[in-house]
């Protein structure tokens, strides 16, 4: 047993977290689309999928094996390679970003020093498989909401940066873990309270969840950029958006919300606490919100959130160089 | 001028005191036109063809005139066998005229030979009788002299022979067996793929290429079979032709084959949202044909139910209308509430959506034992939801945002283009048939007309929230004081006549027989009956013969005018607002194309 040394046994045991938080990533995205749905339900004064399993329980698993056995149908008139390119996209620059993402003391699978900017460029990334989906599907819908994507996500991800720049700085670093140790005693909730709306209301618009979704806006393009997909290239588009919501809401509490710290409970209950938290206010906006027209979704990111991001990051630079020693 | 009538002894002389016959008279020359005598409660006036633009312009130009075209159609005369006095005719096409101000129709006739089908397009003097001429020429192959495009609007493009000529076969069993092969499909296809040029469309404007985009008819918020074909600048409308008639099911053609009485359950699924409202205009139009006078309590009965339907449909429309928004959530809670509804309206009649309910001089049944109790229940239970649905929707800053100033438009703009119901009381005009015409006695109910002021999306959503708290009113009355007495009335040509009388004598059992096995005979006249629909105003337009059937039965819907005004209101708008337009006119397509 000489080859197992202390070396080897770190590095198994760091796959070994990786493929865990992984697993438990894509398995609680596809655990939200039941969630989401009974949550509707629950407030949409109706049962929801309740009939696979106790209580639904297994309508999951149901749901899978209809997507595995559905006709993975590929349109004549559509680019194939980029047809084929955009969920893999969509699904892996989202389970990516939960690299950066520390859920205890203990557990996290890479702590980079630019944790924070790795989130920026795989969001960034994330936009090409949206308007890859909508290019190569050869359909005028699927068309409007690559563009509508684009647009959006162009004006969003501006602020979104920004937005979460004074943390950065009260930090001094981008690291997430050290993000989240310096709010030890304040959560930054309180003195990023305007980074927090901000963000929030980027997140939403990154993950193309309602009141946000108008890339895909149901009513208006029937589905928009992911119209053309089926059987797993759907579901991966499908179950990406909810990675993606879970992605931000984690997120959100790491930058925000102290990650995983909190008294009594063990740090993994607090983090999974808070996510949920926020996961279910994603449910309970598309539940609750009519959709705002396209271009005022854009003057609102432009007009109102831009301006609030940079006087939140010039009133928090002066207070944080008025603190400065010396 | 002379007076003629389909029945013998019923000359008018009503025209005499008519100031707009009169001066329509001195206008034309009295020695043209003829005046028909008929039950359909307005002056029916025939008319040379050279003087038929000559004539609606000068109604429309009219002080107070008649400004809106309310319907347009026309008749097969050639089987017709009762028709004494009247001008020679193959065809006839007929021009109903509604002044608001005047509060009062006109109807033109004019007569045209078979050997010389056409007429002189009207679409100069009234915008909307552009979809109208082109469903005449599909349906009867009369010809419009000037119409900017004079295609098939409800029967396919490649269909052959004009359905609604009585030599046309209605029944499946005098066709030819139906067959589609691959080429037939393939020509089929074709012929529904859009051609801009067709439509005097440009592909590009300087060096950029528009985008077509065919919305429906199978589209998440077309509102059933709809299409329309969009050409974007971008997201921008430039312009959109609404494509029709997905839905088409020739209700007119088989009232021609069903009798009096067995048309009833057709008339249910016209407006399909508004089961035994449709029922209202059809027996009301027979009944005037038959003489039949109803009992106050068949009055409120049917006061009652037609208003549980106004308060199911606005239900639906409100859902769908907020859903179109983007808001998911409504559509549920104003389902379960017409959940609600039709626990009533199955406890009273029995089936749910489509009750087919109403009876040529009564209703079915009696109301059941306890009903009171039941649609007490509901009418407690509505306001305080009404409520909600104002606070958690109607004044949510998003809502607003969307809706409002979004395909605004004025009453004259609405009366041009024949738009009636809410849609034209959004925008500040009081028309509602209820009061300003009583029909089954809604003159005896308290209860106030809502309007809107900008008519634009949001006051059509406003409106028929407080349409709903109206009807909530009326129902409420109905229960506090429904009269006692039948169901039925006491006419020889009730029908189904009231069973407990059958087996009393002899007389009433013939009776009974021979309005089961054949249904009741009309005499030959014509009658036309308006009501405020859910939807706006439809009238059933009958023509008997003196026989078991209808001679020609016109449904005239609100929602088919509705659809034509789209592209007007549309051009420069955006496709979320197209949607939001579609939301808030409240049409089924199965109203659209019957």
């Amino acid at each position: 047993m000489s080859w197992l040394t202390p070396q080897v046994i770190d590095i198994l045991y760091a796959m070994f977290q990786a493929i865990v938080i992984l697993l438990a990533a894509v398995l609680l995205g596809a655990v939200m689309t039941v969630v989401e749905r009974r949550l509707l339900g629950l407030w949409q004064d109706r049962y929801g999928p309740n009939r696979v399993g106790p209580f639904g329980s297994l309508q999951l698993i149901a749901d899978m094996i209809k997507i595995f056995f559905k006709e993975d149908w590929i349109p004549p008139f559509a680019d194939r390679k980029l047809f084929m390119l955009a969920p893999a996209i969509a699904m892996a620059s989202l389970l990516l970003s939960f690299m950066i993402i520390p859920i205890t003391p203990g557990w996290g699978i890479a702590d980079l020093n630019i944790g924070l900017l790795f989130f920026f460029a795989m969001a960034g990334i994330n936009v090409y498989a949206v308007l890859f989906g909508g290019w190569a599907s050869g359909n005028k819908y699927a068309l409007l909401g690559a563009m509508r994507a684009s647009a959006q996500t162009l004006s969003y991800e501006v602020f979104m940066g920004l937005a979460l720049m004074g943390v950065v700085g009260i930090t001094g670093s981008f690291n997430m873990r050290e993000i989240v140790q310096a709010q030890e005693g304040l959560w930054f909730i309180v003195p990023q309270f305007f980074g927090f709306c901000t963000f929030l209301i980027a997140g939403i618009a990154v993950t193309h969840r309602h009141p946000f979704d108008q890339p895909e806006a149901e009513q208006e393009l029937a589905d928009g950029y992911h119209i053309e997909f089926s059987s797993m290239k759907f579901g991966m588009f499908f179950i990406g958006e909810y990675v993606g919501m879970v992605l931000v809401s984690a997120l959100i509490v790491t930058l925000f919300f102290g990650g995983w710290q909190g008294p009594w409970l063990p740090p993994i209950v607090w983090f999974a606490l808070k996510t949920a938290f926020f996961l279910m206010l994603f449910v309970l906006l598309r539940a609750s919100l009519p959709r705002p027209r396209y271009d005022r979704v854009m003057s609102f990111g432009w007009k109102v959130c831009l301006p609030l991001t940079l006087i939140n990051l010039l009133v928090t630079s002066a207070v944080i160089l008025l603190d400065a020693p010396g | 001028m002379s007076v003629a009538s389909p029945t013998q002894g019923e000359a008018h002389n009503r025209s005499v005191q008519d100031p707009v016959l009169e001066a329509l008279g001195k206008h034309l020359g009295a020695q043209v036109m003829v005046e028909q005598a008929t039950l359909t409660g307005m002056p029916v006036v025939w008319l040379p063809r050279e003087r038929l633009l000559d004539a609606l312009a000068f109604l429309k130009g009219l002080p107070e005139g008649f400004t809106m075209l309310f319907d347009l159609s026309a008749i097969d005369e050639r089987l017709r066998s009762q028709r004494v006095g009247l001008p020679p005719a193959d065809f006839t096409v007929f021009y109903h005229l509604v002044s608001i101000d005047r509060n009062r129709d006109l109807m033109l006739k004019v007569a045209i030979d078979e050997g010389d089908l056409s007429l002189p397009s009207c679409v100069s003097v009234f915008r909307n009788a552009n979809w109208y001429e082109r469903e005449v020429w599909d349906m009867f192959g009369i010809d419009f002299d000037g119409h900017p495009r004079l295609v098939r609007i409800l029967m396919p493009p490649t269909w052959t022979g004009h359905p609604l000529r009585k030599d046309y076969p209605a029944r499946a069993t005098e066709f030819d067996p139906y067959t589609l092969t691959v080429e037939g499909q393939d020509t089929e296809q074709k012929a529904l793929q859009f051609d801009p040029e067709a439509w005097g469309m440009q592909r590009e404007r300087s060096g950029s290429e528009f985008m077509f985009l065919n919305l429906g008819p199978n589209h998440p918020s077309a509102h059933g079979a709809f299409r329309i074909v969009l050409q974007l600048d971008g997201e921008e409308i430039v312009d959109c032709v609404p494509d029709i008639g997905y839905h088409h099911r020739g209700a007119e053609k088989m009232a021609e084959r069903q009798s009096w009485h067995s048309f009833i359950p057709y008339t249910d699924r016209i407006d399909y949202t508004g089961g035994v409202m449709n029922n209202l205009p059809y027996v009301l139009a027979v009944e005037k044909l038959a003489g039949i006078e109803v009992p106050d309590r068949v009055k409120v009965i049917r006061v009652m139910m037609a208003e549980m339907f106004r308060i199911t449909s606005h239900l639906l429309f409100l859902g769908t209308y907020l859903q179109d928004l983007g808001a998911m959530t409504p559509v549920f809670f104003t389902f379960s509430d017409r959940q609600r509804a039709y626990k009533v309206i199955e406890g009273i009649t029995g089936f749910r959506m489509h009750p087919a309910w109403y009876r040529i001089g009564g209703v079915s049944q009696d109301l059941p034992k306890g009903w009171p109790t039941l649609v007490q229940e509901f009418l407690d239970w509505m306001p305080k939801r009404l409520r909600e649905y104002q606070r958690a929707m109607m004044e949510n800053a998003i809502v607003r945002e969307r809706t409002r100033d979004i395909a605004a438009f004025s009453t004259g703009e609405a009366l041009e283009w024949g738009v009636t119901g809410p849609n034209l009381r959004a925008t500040g005009c009081n028309f509602d048939l209820r009061k300003q015409r009583p029909y089954s006695g809604y003159d005896q109910f308290d209860f106030e007309v809502p309007l809107g002021t900008r008519g634009d999306v949001f006051d059509r959503g406003q409106l028929r929230i407080e349409e709903m708290r109206q009807s909530v009113r009326i129902i409420q009355q109905c229960v506090d004081n429904m009269p006692p007495g039948d169901y039925k009335a006491d006419h020889p040509l009730t029908t189904p006549p009231p069973r407990e009388k059958m087996l009393q004598h002899i007389e009433t059992l013939i009776t009974h027989f021979l309005q089961v096995s054949w249904g009741p005979v009309l005499k030959p006249n014509e009658s036309c009956q308006m009501v405020e629909a859910t939807k706006g105003i439809n009238s059933y337009y009958l023509t008997s013969d003196g026989n078991t059937t209808s001679y020609r039965t016109r449904i005239r819907t609100p929602s088919f005018p509705h659809l034509q005004q789209i592209p007007a209101l549309m051009r420069q708008g955006f496709v979320p607002d197209l949607i939001a337009h579609l939301g808030s006119i409240d049409f089924v397509m199965a109203d659209v194309d019957r």
